[in-house]
């Protein structure tokens, strides 16, 4: 064996080495999203799983709830606050604190410290978290540089990126990234994949007219890439494209979490569906 | 067409919704202006340089704004212009209609002013029997239909060519029956040009204010703003106090952004800066020049934190990437800006009680943000004006329970969790073959889409029994 080669084996072990040294100081608390908790619990077990394989030490809080976006985008100010005081409690003294949504997490960052700005102790307590909070997908690879491997799926997928993700957040190489590395699955890019898919919280039911308008394009550019999932990193939008395709009578195209596809747990899902139908 | 009024935004909204013409139409503008703008940034690789600096031009003329006004107006006495001041829309229109009547005007050109529409000037000049002339192609179109502006740089964008040819047929001395865009603009053009000579008074806008010169400038591509200012005797400017920059050295990296964010190109036809009245050794112009600056609510959208709304330079970015306007279009506003800039605007230029249904006709989705030249940061600028319409009470009550309920629930952990658990066990008994397609309390959603079904447990009911499982097993 060559000098280099060894020299390049003991940097390559010392390298890991220290990646898993800090990785096994990762604690971690999932901040769960209320519709991942009501509609989509596995979602949350997918992220539990992926941030364990990713070397964290992964915690729930029980008593949480919501973010707080319902209150906030509605212009209720105290409303978010009287949320926010609660959430920042429960999880302040994580290492990091990951949420499955680009909102919910773009929430926790950003529009905390905006409802908390004459309170300077909150604030204080609110920037913290902020700086500690993470969206999954890129806090996997971001923070943990992580790789998934040995996760097969048979097929094609086009990804939407959710807007706080994508624009608040840059969420957008990481999970194409990710699953890159699922064997089977192939890209199929989305036509406007950056442009809103209507949902925008409250906005859907509110002007539920406008929303089904804009849905519906968004399906039609959806269907014209024939993939066969439809990925993403956000409920509430996967949710309301879903529910449109649904409507429309296309079940050729199943809406899945990224989170889900990347720990595995896609085939089981799907085989769940095929069972009920 | 009659204007609509802002407060009746649901049904606007219904109306625009049941054209089955109108995204279609709006799209073939909206689509080309994103593909174009998207390559126009592409070319220009100091955008983003280009916009900082842009914004911080425009920052610190509002924040100096006394002071530049001041200026302004001295240079521009100066140079022989008459200033007016005018602190509302019918202030201005008044000081306009004024200068006409002493002048016996009878005929007016107008070019194309967002701010004229503004201050109702269109109006309040129908209104005096005075004969108003619109000179761009786009609003000459509109006055013929009798329609208001439908967006801020292409007015008349509802229209569609079969429109136009009608139009022109009818209302032209001498029209062209060939369907060609090229004989259709000469038409206007054979209109307009016998009107340009003749008018007693051009009435113009403004797209920059120099402090340092006193001079206005415009930006067109018809060439229409100096054909309206040149021939008649009489030059009347009305523009909005924000238009104010310190120099031209100032106006030039605006003029870059504006041109590239508006139709994707690196500049316009015709840019010209107007310095007042004709000189003695001046081969044409006017004789007397008059500007009118208005207010009509800026100073109080300075006072009330919102001064970033001021940097705005009227591209019409924000709703040509919109995902809301593209589908309701400009009229569903009811207001002379219409989209995001307009959802903003439109509360301090009439009333947040008036038009607070608007600023929530929103995604929050941050593009238009993302392609404002000047970083303005729209979606948190309608977020604030809905928690201003949230402390007035001004949402319908339903929703107020609502949004009170759900916080008083969210703060709750314990209590959020078993109404959750509930809430599951009720979508249940809705479902069917993992979907539900009508569900009491759910309208809003299941209207227009299909719900998932939940699985049986929440997520943390889910997780407590696999830790407890854990435990006792362990």
């Amino acid at each position: 064996m060559s000098q280099e080669i060894i020299n390049a084996d003991v940097k390559g072990a010392q390298s890991n080495a220290i990646k898993c040294l800090n990785i096994s100081e990762k604690k971690v608390g999932l901040f769960v999203t209320c519709l991942v908790n009501t509609m989509r619990p596995t979602v949350g077990f997918a992220a539990i799983k992926l941030l364990e394989d990713a070397g964290c030490t992964v915690d729930v809080p029980e008593s949480q709830s919501c973010c707080g976006q319902p209150a906030f985008n509605s212009g209720d100010d105290e409303g978010t606050r009287q949320i926010a005081y609660q959430t920042i409690k429960q999880f302040e003294a994580f290492d990091y604190v990951v949420v499955p949504s680009g909102s919910c997490a773009a929430m926790i960052k950003k529009n905390f410290v905006e409802v908390l700005k004459d309170q300077p102790e909150w604030l204080a307590r609110a920037e913290h978290l902020a700086s500690i909070t993470h969206e999954l997908l890129s806090f996997l690879v971001d923070v943990c540089d992580f790789e998934p491997s040995g996760v097969e799926l048979e097929g094609s997928y086009t990804y939407h990126d959710s807007c706080s993700g994508y624009r608040s957040l840059h969420v957008y190489e990481q999970p194409r990234k990710m699953l890159a590395n699922v064997k089977g699955l192939d890209h199929r890019p989305l036509h406007g994949h950056s442009e809103c898919c209507g949902f925008g919280g409250t906005f859907c039911v509110k002007y539920s007219d406008i929303s089904n308008e804009i849905v519906a394009e968004k399906a039609e550019n959806v269907l014209a890439t024939e993939a066969d999932y439809l990925l993403g990193g956000d409920m509430g939008c996967l949710m309301n494209m879903a529910g449109k395709l649904n409507r429309e009578g296309h079940k050729e195209i199943e809406a899945l979490h990224t989170a889900e596809v990347l720990a595995g747990l896609a085939p089981q899902i799907l085989g769940g569906k095929n069972a009920s139908k | 067409m009659q204007a609509n009024k802002p407060e009746n935004f649901y049904q606007n909204v219904k109306d625009a919704l049941a054209q089955p013409d109108l995204k279609m139409i709006i799209r073939r503008t909206t689509d080309k202006a994103e593909a174009k703008r998207a390559e126009a940034i592409a070319n220009f690789p100091g955008f983003e340089n280009a916009r900082k600096q842009g914004q911080k031009v425009k920052d610190h003329t509002i924040k100096y704004m006394d002071h530049y006004l001041a200026e302004f107006e001295k240079n521009a006495l100066a140079q022989g212009t008459i200033i007016h001041w005018a602190s509302t829309a019918e202030e201005a229109s008044k000081i306009v209609l004024d200068i006409c009547r002493q002048h016996e005007a009878k005929k007016v050109t107008r070019s194309k002013s967002m701010l004229g529409e503004e201050i109702g000037l269109s109006h309040a000049l129908d209104n005096s029997g005075i004969e108003r002339v619109e000179t761009d192609l786009a609003e000459h179109i509109i006055q013929l239909a009798g329609d208001p502006p439908s967006h801020i740089v292409w007015p008349a964008m509802h229209r569609s060519r079969e429109d136009v040819i009608k139009l022109f047929r009818e209302y032209h001395k001498d029209p062209t029956y060939s369907e060609e865009i090229i004989d259709l603009v000469r038409s206007a053009r054979r209109d307009l040009r016998t009107k340009f000579l003749t008018a007693d008074i051009g009435i113009s806008g403004s797209n920059f204010l120099l402090a340092d010169s006193g001079s206005s400038c415009t930006v067109t591509n018809e060439g229409n703003a100096e054909l309206t200012i040149t021939p008649p005797k009489v030059h009347i400017v009305t523009a909005g106090i924000e238009k104010l920059v310190p120099s031209m050295a100032h106006a030039i990296p605006l003029l870059r952004l504006l041109t590239r964010s508006a139709t994707g190109s690196e500049i316009t036809q015709y840019i010209t800066f107007h310095n007042g009245a004709k000189r003695p050794n001046d081969a044409d112009g006017p004789e007397e020049c008059h500007m009118v600056l208005v207010d009509n609510g800026r100073t109080k959208m300075l006072a009330d934190g919102m001064e970033e709304m001021l940097r705005c330079i009227r591209c019409g970015a924000c709703m040509n990437h919109c995902v809301v306007y593209k589908h309701i279009g400009g009229h569903a506003y009811g207001s002379v800006y219409p989209g995001p800039m307009g959802s903003v605007l439109t509360p301090h230029l009439n009333s947040l009680e008036v038009a607070n249904k608007q600023t929530h006709a929103c995604t929050l989705n941050g593009r238009c943000e993302e392609v404002c030249p000047v970083n303005i940061p729209l979606p948190k600028l309608l977020r604030s004006l809905r928690a201003q319409s949230w402390d007035k009470k001004y949402e319908p009550l339903t929703n107020r329970f609502v949004v009170k309920a759900f916080a008083a629930l969210a703060k709750r952990p314990m209590l959020f969790q078993w109404v959750s658990s509930c809430g599951v066990i009720f979508m249940k008994l809705c479902s069917r073959k993992g979907w539900i397609r009508s569900m009491p309390l759910a309208g809003g959603w299941t209207r227009n889409r299909d719900l998932i079904e939940p699985e049986s447990k929440t997520f943390m009911q889910q997780y407590k029994a696999m830790k407890k499982a854990k435990s006792d097993g362990a």
